[in-house]
């Protein structure tokens, strides 16, 4: 019983993860009908958001301290970051300690300013051109935002860990009575994860500007002979949706150390997710991404991987294959797009 | 795009040309070579195959730097390196056989295709006669099989699995790297005397080739030692969240976790390990361990505190006390500002070996090179005593246990070196079952063209 | 000729010309020279060159024609390759049967994932030719090549043994050979300072290449080929007019699967491993780069979008600092540095960031690919203005 509702908490845990990108993902894809390639890149600059903020509040002043030595037998370099010197040593570590959580105040503005440019600059010229010249463009695209990551970070994956108040493990079972431990940033990151979706959510259902958007993706040309500069609009959803792929990307940097790769790893999975929940559907992308969560999750149990050797490497694959065998647009996905 | 226009006569000219270039009298081809790229000029051409983008590039980058250090060193550039602490004199810094050394350069993607095009065109177009690098298993065992069969030597750099030479061994190939089996032999002594004899360990591993006969290999020496293996659970090289891995060892029953991941894999692993509580449980009335059998500077970075107090095994350490391994970390450190890896020192140690060998079989054909290299015993590299064995082309030499330091000074000694095991301790026969038994051999040198 | 119009047959033997003398066009600088750097007339590149060439052929018979995109061609390039393999395994190194088997093995596997992927269209289709592909990777990396049934040898690779049974080997070569004709064969040709290299392999390949090409540009001319464009005009009106168009976008599937099964066979016939890499969905996304970039739905350009990848790829990856500073040795120090500095980040370790940004600036200012591109050129040098020409190969449909 407790093995698997900790699988359940994996799976849900996964979930967001995959619920965030793909929600990010579907407002590009499954609505404004691009193919976009850097989704993932996204995702990861998100990451490094935390990473170079974790690196900013590091810089230090260099002292030499000559009791020690160093590898060469040099006279020892002591880093003290500046935050220490400035606020003194406890609150300058404190304000390390959470450079995660700060790091969304951050990625806020930079994913909107990333996702304005990238929209305005770039994709915007791509609306009407054949899908194909929008996977070349937003691939090579991906290509060199990451190359441009690594260049500065190297390849190698980097420790962005939780404020220590909330790396700890949280018994989520104490009021039923069990013996529970889950780590305590990932149920944070659920909460996030159910927290941005939501707002996502209200801002399309109960704004003026969402229900225009909301219009624009069921017929765009309508929309713009009222009058309306749905670009402008489309602009903004670009933005947000960039956003959403760079707070999932920092939030997530606690969980998993970030490397430049992290794009292209999560690209697949994310174009997966969003077609299994059908094209233009926010609900099916945030749905999918729960159910392929849970069900790799159990997958991934001795219990299945002994009944069907290696079903844990193609689950997400096989769940997909069924799913759009069985329901010709995903879980919930909208006629026509995307379909020829 | 389909309106190049030929006229009939531009067709004949060029036609007429083309026939008269390929009747050209066989005077004008190539002398014949005696082996494959034998040097003509006052230079040698070595290949360095290492991987430059994927998430291994900073290995890759790292052997590289080793390599170039290297070549200085032969060519008598710098401060000469191990050249002064290698126990062969017969290198001069004067190239290898009065030859200057060259290199060129390639990306294995640690993809094997890509590495054997990567090496492919090293060996084509470039005419290196020898090949080095690579940061995993299944790119060494592709490159070798490539280098055998073009005939020329393969040193191969960072391959932890049994099989490089084990049942995939090849004569023109050579490990100095130690493997899996080693690390099982070394750390099970460190583990008992940490850890007791009476442990149930869960094994998680990578699901490749590599992952298995590190799983074999420990499995057994732990077993030998009376641990009793509670499950091993394989798990998908793409992965990128352990943690439905993780959370069923808690229910378990076991009271070590055994991480037999590498790099990015690990990385992840034991980060969600520590983020699950693992360390801080108690079960069976011990205190629960981690243990990762193969450990590299750049996974301890980026497993940051993580690794404070976890075991596991190096072919090298910078921290080693012995002249060679002095003298490098010096002349590295100097020019690259920090210490080498442990597969900067294989990479650099093996460029040395190679020219070594050369100039003691007065040749570069790979079967002389071959004959130099077997049985060869050196020291002043770095690792103390070593040993090529003539029978598998692998070296043997003491093997390090390390642990994850609880406060280190620099960014550099997050590990600490716990035991030296000496290399009788992790010896084994050649035909040993994990290595391809009785059936595995090298077959002959070839020489190539 | 061969049942070509005049304009093919010129296009035709211009392609067979290239492919013939390429040992000649890809080595234009001399040895010894800094340039030779940039030289791609080696046997290993130039089988690439033509090799994937194939594959884009035949995916190009796919996706240019009808539309279809599929992100799963890779699974039947690897499938063609580990059949491949497997024949030198079993039979011997001859190379006849490998390559009938791969090309047969991934005809049966493309039109058993094909019969279930057209079942859907659009993005839909594409992944599910996604998710059966990595599916085919995951299985070909670890659980198909588990000890007790090792079918792929995982992570390094199908490869031949010497305890394997190779029943028909005798005393045949110990290298892949057509008939004794051993593939690693190079003669080399030197001219003055320039020397040229003419591998078996390369002309192997090379032949198959050419016949692929051929039977492509048959494709295209044929009413076969017009079905395909209706499909990918308007397959909704197809339809409504009575026709069923599954068993065509099924035979161009096929067809395509087949191409990839003889790519995967040559590369197992030029280099006999067969690594599961080649199944992954980077390859199968690489050779929908490659359509694209050559420019999707025309003849030529999958052979040039395959030959600049892989260009790229081989090339400018193995441009390392050393190489640079010897380019501009010749330069007072500071410039020399100066000039290594800006241009290190683009090749060497930073050869991906230059192919992205390639990618980025193709597809900006050529929309229709590098044929697209070939044809501007060509016309600013003649001096024709033929903007209201259409290119032949790609024709508007008729509304």
């Amino acid at each position: 019983m407790d093995a698997i509702l900790l699988q359940v908490l994996n799976g849900l845990d996964k979930g967001s993860a995959y619920a965030l990108i793909a929600l990010g993902l579907t407002l590009i894809f499954g609505t404004l009908g691009v193919v976009n390639f850097a989704h993932g890149a996204l995702f990861m600059i998100g990451a490094f958001v935390a990473v170079t903020l974790q690196r900013v509040l590091n810089l230090s002043v260099v002292t030499v301290d000559p009791e020690k030595k160093d590898f060469l037998g040099n006279p020892l370099q002591v880093q003290t970051p500046y935050v220490e010197s400035w606020f003194g040593e406890a609150a300058g570590q404190a304000i390390i300690n959470w450079s995660v959580p700060l790091a969304i105040l951050a990625a806020i503005p930079i994913m909107l300013m990333i996702g304005y440019v990238m929209e305005r600059g770039l994709i915007r010229h791509f609306y009407k051109r054949p899908h194909a010249d929008q996977i070349l463009v937003t691939f090579g695209l991906a290509i060199v935002l990451q190359e441009i990551v690594k260049a500065f970070f190297g390849a190698n994956p980097i420790q962005t860990p939780a404020p220590d108040a909330l790396a700890g493990v949280w018994n989520m079972g104490a009021w039923l009575g069990m013996s529970l431990p889950y780590p305590a940033w990932r149920i944070v990151y659920f909460i996030f994860a159910a927290i941005v979706i939501s707002g996502v959510f209200a801002f399309l259902q109960f704004t003026t500007f969402g229900m225009v958007v909301r219009a624009g993706m069921a017929d765009r040309e309508t929309v713009g002979i009222l009058g309306i500069n749905i670009d402008r609009r489309f602009t903004v959803m670009f933005g947000i949706a960039a956003a959403v792929a760079g707070l999932a990307g920092v939030m997530y940097a606690p969980i998993n150390p970030p490397n430049y790769h992290w794009g292209m790893d999560f690209l697949v999975l994310s174009f997966v997710v969003v077609v299994v929940g059908g094209m233009g559907s926010l609900p099916g992308a945030v749905l999918a991404g729960f159910v392929l969560g849970i069900l790799e999750s159990f997958a991934s149990t001795t219990w299945a991987t002994t009944t069907i050797p290696g079903i844990n490497q193609i689950i997400i694959y096989l769940v997909a294959i069924v799913i759009l065998l069985a329901r010709p647009r995903g879980l919930m996905g909208r006629k026509g797009v995307m379909e020829e | 795009m389909s309106k190049f226009e030929f006229t009939r006569r531009g067709l004949i000219k060029s036609g007429a040309a083309v026939g008269a270039g390929l009747a050209m009298p066989t005077i004008l081809t190539r002398p014949a070579y005696s082996y494959t790229n034998e040097p003509k000029g006052g230079t040698v051409t070595l290949g360095f195959n290492v991987p430059q983008t994927g998430p291994y590039a900073d290995e890759g980058n790292d052997e590289l730097l080793a390599q170039k250090l290297a070549v200085e060193h032969l060519n008598g550039e710098g401060d000469g390196g191990c050249l002064t602490t290698f126990t062969s004199k017969a290198l001069k810094g004067n190239g290898i056989l009065g030859k200057k050394v060259t290199f060129v350069t390639g990306d294995t993607q640690t993809k094997s295709d890509a590495a054997r095009a990567s090496a492919k065109s090293m060996i084509e177009k470039d005419g290196a006669i020898m090949i080095n690098g690579g940061s995993s298993s299944g790119v060494a065992v592709a490159v070798q099989g490539l280098c055998q069969e073009a005939g020329v030597i393969f040193m191969a750099g960072l391959t932890h699995a049994n099989d490089t030479t084990g049942k995939d061994r090849k004569a023109n190939g050579f490990r100095h790297f130690f493997n899996a089996y080693m690390s099982g032999a070394a750390l099970a002594p460190v583990l008992a005397k940490e850890m007791g004899k009476d442990r149930r360990a869960y094994h998680l591993t990578a699901d490749y080739n590599w992952g298995w006969t590190q799983e074999e290999s420990i499995k057994a020496s732990t077993e030998a030692l009376g641990w009793e293996t509670v499950n091993t659970v394989k798990t998908p090289l793409a992965s990128t969240d352990f943690s439905s891995y993780i959370a069923p060892v808690i229910n378990a029953g076991a009271d070590v976790l055994v991480l037999n991941h590498y790099g990015g894999n690990m990385v992840n692993s034991l980060t969600n390990a520590i983020q699950f509580g693992l360390l801080d449980k108690a079960v069976n009335g011990k205190d629960f361990k981690i243990v990762v059998p193969l450990y590299s500077e750049l996974m301890a970075a980026g497993a940051g505190d993580n690794i404070k107090g976890v075991l596991g095994s190096m072919n090298y350490n910078w921290q080693l006390d012995n002249e060679g391994s002095k003298t490098f970390v010096k002349s590295f450190g100097e020019k690259y500002g920090r210490p080498p890896s442990n597969s900067a020192q294989t990479c650099y140690a093996q460029v040395l070996l190679y020219a070594d060998a050369c100039e003691r079989a007065g040749t570069f054909n790979p079967c002389g090179v071959v004959e130099a290299l077997e049985g060869f015993e050196f020291d002043g590299l770095g690792n103390g005593p070593t040993t090529y064995r003539k029978e598998d082309h692998q070296c043997f030499k003491d093997v390090l246990v390390v642990r994850g330091a609880q406060n280190p000074t620099t960014k550099f000694d997050t590990l600490e070196i716990v035991e030296i095991t000496p290399v009788a301790n992790v010896t084994y026969p050649p035909n040993h079952p994990m290595f391809g038994g009785d059936e595995a051999t090298l077959g002959k040198c070839n020489p190539g063209a | 000729m061969f049942g070509l119009d005049k304009r093919d047959t010129t296009l035709f033997l211009f392609v067979v010309a290239i492919t013939l003398l390429a040992p000649f066009l890809l080595n234009p600088f001399p040895t010894e020279s800094a340039l030779a750097q940039f030289n791609a007339g080696y046997p290993d590149l130039m089988q690439r060159f033509v090799i994937f060439g194939i594959f884009a052929i035949g995916f190009n018979i796919l996706f240019g024609l009808t539309g279809y995109l599929s992100f799963g061609h890779a699974a039947f390039l690897g499938v063609g390759s580990y059949a491949a393999v497997w024949m030198f395994k079993l039979l011997s190194f001859n190379i006849v049967p490998a390559i009938i088997l791969s090309v047969l093995v991934a005809g049966v596997f493309s039109l058993a994932i094909g019969y279930i992927c057209l079942r859907r269209s659009g993005i839909y289709f594409s992944i599910l030719t996604l998710a059966f592909a990595q599916m085919s990777f995951a299985m070909a990396y670890s659980v198909l090549s588990n000890p007790n049934f090792n079918l792929t040898n995982g992570e390094t690779g199908l490869q031949v043994y010497a305890d394997d049974p190779q029943i028909l080997k005798g005393d045949g070569p110990d290298f892949t050979h057509l008939f004794g004709l051993e593939m690693n064969t190079t003669k080399t040709l030197e001219l003055g300072a320039w020397a040229f290299q003419f591998n078996a392999g390369f002309y192997v390949c090379a032949f198959f290449m050419i016949i692929a090409f051929y039977i492509a540009m048959r494709i295209f001319r044929s009413p076969f080929g017009l079905m395909l464009r209706a499909i990918k005009t308007n397959q909704t009106r197809l339809n409504y007019t009575g026709l069923n168009s599954r068993p065509y976008t099924l035979a161009a599937f096929v067809i395509s699967g087949m191409y990839a099964g003889l790519a995967g066979g040559l590369l197992a016939v030029t280099d006999p491993l067969a690594g599961a890499e080649r199944m992954q969905w980077t390859a199968s996304g690489e050779v929908v780069l490659m359509t694209i970039l050559g420019g999707a739905g025309t003849l030529l350009g999958p052979i040039l979008g395959a030959a600049f990848i892989k260009y790229f790829e081989n090339i400018f990856s193995k441009i390392n600092d050393t190489v640079l500073h010897s380019w501009f040795s010749f330069m007072p120090e500071s410039i020399d540095n100066f000039l290594v500095a800006i241009l290190y980040p683009f090749v060497g370790k930073g050869w991906h960031l230059t192919l992205g940004l390639m990618f980025m600036l193709i597809v900006i200012f050529l929309p229709g690919g590098l044929v697209d591109g070939g044809q501007r050129l060509w016309n600013r040098i003649t001096g024709k203005n033929r903007t209201q020409a259409e290119p032949v190969a790609n024709p508007k449909p008729a509304e």
